[in-house]
Parts: structure tokens; C-alpha cells; sequence
């Protein structure tokens, strides 16, 4: 039997922008057990909205990520709107929508870049990143932020499309995905891409559902799980279907990102076309008092947002579980077996975000 | 939109039972959480199946409390049940992944549990 030995990996390391720990117990170059850490910057922000008064923690809500922040301030809002019965207007609905689709476009490219990175593929790392940037310029032309959208709010959103700015940015969108399917082709094609990825960190069709895996982590092992089919916001008038690979390894959990920012082109399109006009928001009377599981789909998957009110203007609970958070036990059977070199792409192909799972 | 979100009530003692039968039933576990509610705890144990949601409940005492683990039906529940532990001092009896509280590094040990407004003192652990 070859000796054992304990490497640390992270809570920093060059593939890691964010703190994850993880010990791989490795013989030889095969890691054969990995045990994670986490909690290095918990926030405690669940605990913060006994503070707030739950029309201000929308701010808080959006601040839990980085990068799917606005996606955290619908899921929010959308749980506060179903326990008060709220009718939020349709348009709100639509601009939601599009914001939503935009924050998964600029996370997937954001992620693809990061992979690029990984792999020691900087020039694509820096289209990927460029291209993204044209996102960014969407985001902030439509609401003013880049990163904090602050453009959600309980009984709808803060700021309207209108038709000049919905033109410019169906416009740019043309832009963004002719770049786009051109850097796709590189991850989907390049020789030196595939073999680092195709048949690394398989992850079998019945584990990604038993061990609770979310995203295009779950739908690159072929399961068609996406919680947008649920019907919220403006899904339900929308027209698509869950993005699925079957090979269960690195490489269709990047197929599987890089088709679905077509597909959210496809949805913001859509939405454009469809958007009827009218009110933005509803005023907002009283406080909550009832509970909800909020379920939407962030750009790394299914995220829940437990929501319990008691009648006053501070929530008594606020819980929320990222995607991150259920793809770890995933990731940790996924290394067992693996080379250690590939150690670094494997954990980033769950799309890790410790910010979003220390909330 | 308002999904419907069946609450099914359970107790300590048939919980591992309730959840094997979902998972023989091909639910996937979707998360646990737990809710502060005084003197109580309230534990929340979501599964999704085809797109309907379910959910366990159950309430216990919030000193000492403890719950079997269901890791061995679901093996990642091993985090949501560390993260309980860590956050609420609540305990688990066989959990497959045991990080006997070292998960989260937290400046207050049990920081969601209601010690502190309690009035209970906690030792404050300092960075290193």
C-alpha cells in the first residue's frame, strides 16, 4: 500500500478567489479522500434580519453574492410578495426576468474565463472576461450598477426598460453572442481543452441526485432539474428547456454553462418581445406574517430562501441555502479518485461561490 | 406564483423512518434549517421530487437538543447537519461526516442558538 499523505488545499490558492478549504488524503498522485472546510468568513447575515426592517434587508439579500446578487434580491422579494399576497405587476415580472438572465450570461462567462484561467489558457480567460465586460455595460446602462443591481424591491422593481434602452440592449446582445459562440467553440473544441476535461470528475447519473447536486452540476449528469420551469417571475410565458449533457464529467458541466448562455439570450429575447406595459411596482402595506421556501435558479442552480414573518417589520427567520452549499457533498466524492492535478478544474467545475454559501 | 409546499409533522422518533420512505420514493433531500422559535427549535427537512416540494417538520427542545442524523439515507445531509450543530448547538447521533464543530469558524461558538439573549454568558474565542 503506497503512504498516505495530507495536503492542504486552500483556503487560498490561485484557483481559489474565495476561501474554501479542503484536506486530500493522496497516495501517490491519486487523491483517495477529501474533507472540506468552509465557515472561514461566515457572516452571519440569517441572523442580521432581526435588525432590519424587511423592506431595507432587500440590500442585505442582494449583498450575499457577488455575482448572482441580483437573483439573492428577487428570490427575497419574491418571498416577502408571496406571504403578503402581493400582486406584483407583469412588467416587474419581465424586467425581472431580464435582469435575472443577464446576471447568468455575465456568472456563466464570468466562470468560463475562470476555468480558462485554470487550465493556463490565459488568452481565453481574457475573451471570456471581455465578452463579459459587454454584459456588464448591458447591466449597468439598464440599472445603473454593475455588480449591486439595487434595482429589486419588495412589491416590484425600482427602475423601468424603456424602448430606446430595451433596443440598445437586444443590440448588444447581438454583439455579445456572435463573441460569444466564438470563444464556445474554443472550450467546446480545442484539443488541449477536451483533454483536460472530458472524462475528469465523472459524476454518475443517480450520485448527482443522491448526493442533492443542483445546477448544471445535476443537469451535466442528465438530470433536466432546472427550478425556472417552476414558473416564477416570467418563466411561465416563456418558452425553453432545461439544458442536459449525459457524460457526467468536467466537460459537460462546461457544455452545459456555455449552452445556457444562449439560452438565456434566447429567454431575454423572448422576454423583450413580450413585456407588456404598465406599473413597475405595488405599494407595500403592513408586515409579513407567514412563512415560504422561496426556490429560484441561480446561475450555479436551485437556491432556497426560507422566509418566516410574525406580523412585525422584522422577520423572524431568514434562511438561505445556496447551490454552492448542496454541490459540496458532490464535489468531495467527485475528487475521490481523481489526480491531483486535476484537483484545481474539478472543484472549479461546481462553479464554487464560498460567498454566497458563508452567507 | 405560490407553490403548493406540503408541511408533513414528524417527531424525533420517526423521523428516520419518514425520510427513508422518501428516499426509497426517489425524493431528492433539498435542505435543512432550522428556525429559532424560544424555548424551541424548529427543524425544517425539504425534498423535492418532479418539481414538488415536501417538507418534514419537527420541534424540539432547544437546550440539549438532539436529533438522529440522517446522513446515512442522504450522505450529504452531512453538512446541513455540521452546519445546525455549529450554528445551534444541536447535536446529531451518527452522522457520517462528524466535524465535531470545527465546520465554522465562528467568533462565538453557536451563534443561533439563544444563549445570548438569554442572558447566558459564551466564551468569545479570539482570532489567532
Amino acid at each position: 500500500m503506497a503512504t498516505r499523505t495530507v495536503i492542504p488545499f486552500g483556503p487560498q490558492h490561485p484557483v481559489l478567489p474565495e476561501p474554501i478549504h479542503l484536506d486530500l488524503v493522496v497516495e501517490d498522485e491519486k487523491v483517495v479522500e477529501a474533507i472540506p472546510s468552509i465557515g472561514f468568513i461566515h457572516r452571519g447575515l440569517e441572523r442580521l434580519v432581526e435588525k432590519k426592517d424587511f423592506t431595507e434587508f432587500v440590500f442585505v439579500a442582494e449583498r450575499i453574492c457577488g455575482i448572482c446578487s441580483f437573483i439573492h434580491s428577487q428570490s427575497y422579494c419574491q418571498g416577502i410578495e408571496t406571504i403578503m399576497g402581493l400582486e406584483v405587476p407583469r412588467r416587474a415580472h419581465y424586467l425581472r426576468t431580464i435582469w435575472g438572465e443577464l446576471s447568468r450570461i455575465h456568472s456563466h462567462l464570468l466562470w468560463l474565463g475562470l476555468m480558462a484561467d485554470g487550465m493556463g489558457f490565459e488568452s481565453l480567460f481574457m475573451h471570456a472576461w471581455r465578452v463579459r465586460e459587454r454584459v456588464l455595460n448591458i447591466i449597468e446602462s439598464t440599472t445603473g450598477g454593475r455588480v449591486i443591481f439595487g434595482s429589486c424591491k419588495v412589491g416590484g422593481v425600482r427602475r423601468d426598460i424603456d424602448e430606446p434602452a430595451m433596443q440598445s440592449l437586444l443590440a448588444a446582445l447581438v454583439e455579445t453572442e456572435r463573441e460569444t459562440r466564438e470563444i464556445v467553440q474554443v472550450f467546446l473544441n480545442d484539443s488541449t481543452v477536451k483533454h483536460r476535461l472530458c472524462g475528469v470528475g465523472k459524476l454518475s447519473h443517480e450520485d448527482a441526485y443522491k448526493l442533492g447536486c443542483v445546477g448544471p452540476t445535476l443537469r451535466a449528469s442528465g438530470w433536466a432539474q432546472d427550478t425556472r420551469k417552476l414558473g416564477y417571475a416570467a418563466f411561465d410565458e416563456l418558452t425553453f428547456q432545461p439544458i442536459t449533457r449525459t457524460e457526467g464529467d468536467c466537460y459537460a458541466r462546461v457544455a452545459v454553462r456555455c449552452d445556457e448562455i444562449f439560452q438565456s439570450i434566447d429567454l431575454i429575447r423572448q422576454a423583450a418581445a413580450k413585456i407588456p406595459a404598465g406599473e413597475i411596482a405595488v405599494k407595500v402595506v403592513g408586515n409579513p406574517n407567514g412563512e415560504y421556501f422561496v426556490r429560484t435558479e441561480q446561475p450555479r442552480g436551485e437556491v432556497i430562501y426560507y422566509l418566516k414573518g410574525n406580523g412585525t417589520k422584522n422577520l423572524q427567520r431568514f434562511r438561505v441555502r445556496t447551490p454552492t452549499f448542496a454541490n459540496i457533498p458532490a464535489l468531495v466524492k467527485t475528487l475521490q479518485g481523481c489526480n491531483l492535478a486535476d484537483v484545481p478544474l474539478l472543484i472549479l467545475t461546481i462553479d464554487p461561490c464560498i460567498s454566497c454559501t458563508e452567507r | 406564483m405560490r407553490e403548493e409546499q406540503p408541511i408533513v409533522a414528524v417527531t424525533p422518533n420517526t423521523l428516520v423512518g419518514e425520510v427513508k420512505t422518501l428516499c426509497d420514493q426517489g425524493w431528492r433531500l433539498v435542505q435543512i434549517g432550522v428556525t429559532s422559535l424560544g424555548e424551541l427549535f424548529e427543524v425544517n427537512y425539504s425534498f423535492d421530487r418532479d418539481q414538488h416540494f415536501l417538507n418534514l417538520r419537527l420541534q424540539i427542545p432547544a437546550a440539549g437538543a438532539s436529533l438522529p442524523s440522517i446522513s446515512g439515507l442522504y450522505w450529504c445531509a452531512f453538512l446541513y447537519e455540521n452546519e445546525i450543530h455549529d450554528l445551534f448547538d444541536v447535536t446529531f447521533d451518527g452522522l457520517a461526516l462528524d466535524f465535531k464543530g470545527t465546520l465554522y469558524k465562528t467568533a462565538q461558538p453557536f451563534p443561533f442558538a439563544n444563549r445570548a439573549r438569554a442572558g447566558v454568558s459564551t466564551t468569545v474565542v479570539q482570532p489567532v
